[in-house]
């Protein structure tokens, strides 16, 4: 944890605007969490297993499905959706891995805070050095918020269950979107991410959860279109 | 259901999550990937965050958001392109959809 309280200690100027973009996104995280551990309470499902879901698991939308799933009584449904839905992370640290840290202890450590918006967090800055630092900002700031959220849910109960209150499900898709906006300057990424989007979106209505996102990885033809074409461009 | 399934459920999906999230970075440090592969991994990141923000942005367990949703986060990005505050992206892309479904628009 050294390695996390170094980073938190630096202040320059660009990591307070790190923090502070961090701070919109982990606030919005806290109402859903709140949201999480009440919409959990009502599902009877003990306080103190609640807590331990978000701290252990920590992946929003798979701990929102599998309680889901356990309510209506398919507790193998809620471990094969979650984990079909969480398979993202894998690319995900193929993508991100050599930037998390150098030592193994770091990167079992920072292994566990690979969430969407550390991935996005990290994307959006163009330095290693910067990149590193957004990742374990905003991985270590959302596992707080995201937890506290959580107890405060479990505390308060059913009178807060509705995510969509107050807008919060436009907040995140936003929050990735603007993150997401410099990388789509390059015309090879913006034709990635339209093409990987389209296939997503098409297949969301026939495929379950987590399958649609995973074949956005077939907008990486575009690279491959494209290579083709410039080859017979120049022969 | 039964505290005892549910630990079990908590248990395996806690483990596979973190063994998914631990190969990903695992995996980048140890094979050394030629080098296409290698500029391809940051644009994967991208299709999947960008599928991933617009599957949340117009649906909802399959099916279309409804307006409000997709209005917030209309109006989120156009302020973003604007090189607006990230913060004032998120609040307003969250007030968007709050204030249209407070006028009854689904």
């Amino acid at each position: 944890m050294a390695n996390v309280r170094t980073i938190l200690r630096t202040h320059d100027r660009a990591d307070r605007a790190i923090l502070r973009d961090v701070g919109a996104i982990a606030l919005a995280a806290l109402a859903i969490g709140v949201s999480f551990g009440a919409i959990a309470t009502a599902a009877d499902l003990p306080g103190w297993l609640v807590i331990a879901m978000s701290v252990l698991v920590f992946a929003g939308g798979a701990q929102f499905m599998a309680v889901g799933l356990l309510a209506v009584g398919s507790p193998v449904g809620a471990v094969l959706g979650g984990l079909l839905l969480n398979a993202r992370h894998l690319p995900f640290g193929l993508a991100v891995g050599e930037e998390i840290a150098d030592r193994w202890r770091g990167r079992l450590i920072g292994s566990h805070l690979l969430i969407d918006e550390s991935v996005a967090f990290a994307m959006a800055q163009t330095d290693p050095v910067r990149r590193r630092r957004a990742y374990w900002l905003t991985g270590a700031t959302l596992f707080v918020t995201w937890n506290v959220g959580t107890v405060l849910g479990t505390l308060l109960g059913g009178a807060v269950a509705d995510p969509t209150a107050f807008g919060l499900d436009a907040a995140f898709p936003a929050g990735l979107l603007a993150l997401l906006l410099p990388s789509l300057r390059e015309p090879v990424a913006r034709w990635v991410a339209l093409v990987g989007a389209a296939v997503a979106l098409l297949a969301t209505p026939v495929l379950p959860a987590g399958v649609p996102v995973l074949l956005a990885l077939t907008g990486l033809l575009v690279v491959a279109v494209r290579r083709r074409k410039k080859e017979v461009a120049s022969a | 259901m039964s505290v005892s399934t549910a630990v079990v459920v908590i248990t395996l999906l806690a483990l596979g999550t973190y063994g998914m999230r631990l190969a990903g970075v695992a995996l980048a440090g140890r094979i050394t990937l030629p080098e296409p592969v290698r500029r391809l991994l940051p644009l994967a990141a991208v299709a999947l965050l960008a599928a991933l923000a617009i599957t949340a942005a117009l649906t909802e367990a399959g099916r279309w958001a409804g307006v409000a949703r997709p209005a917030g986060v209309l109006v989120g990005v156009i302020l973003a392109w604007r090189k607006a505050p990230f913060a004032v992206v998120v609040i307003a892309a969250a007030v968007t959809a709050a204030g249209l479904r407070l006028l009854g628009v689904p």
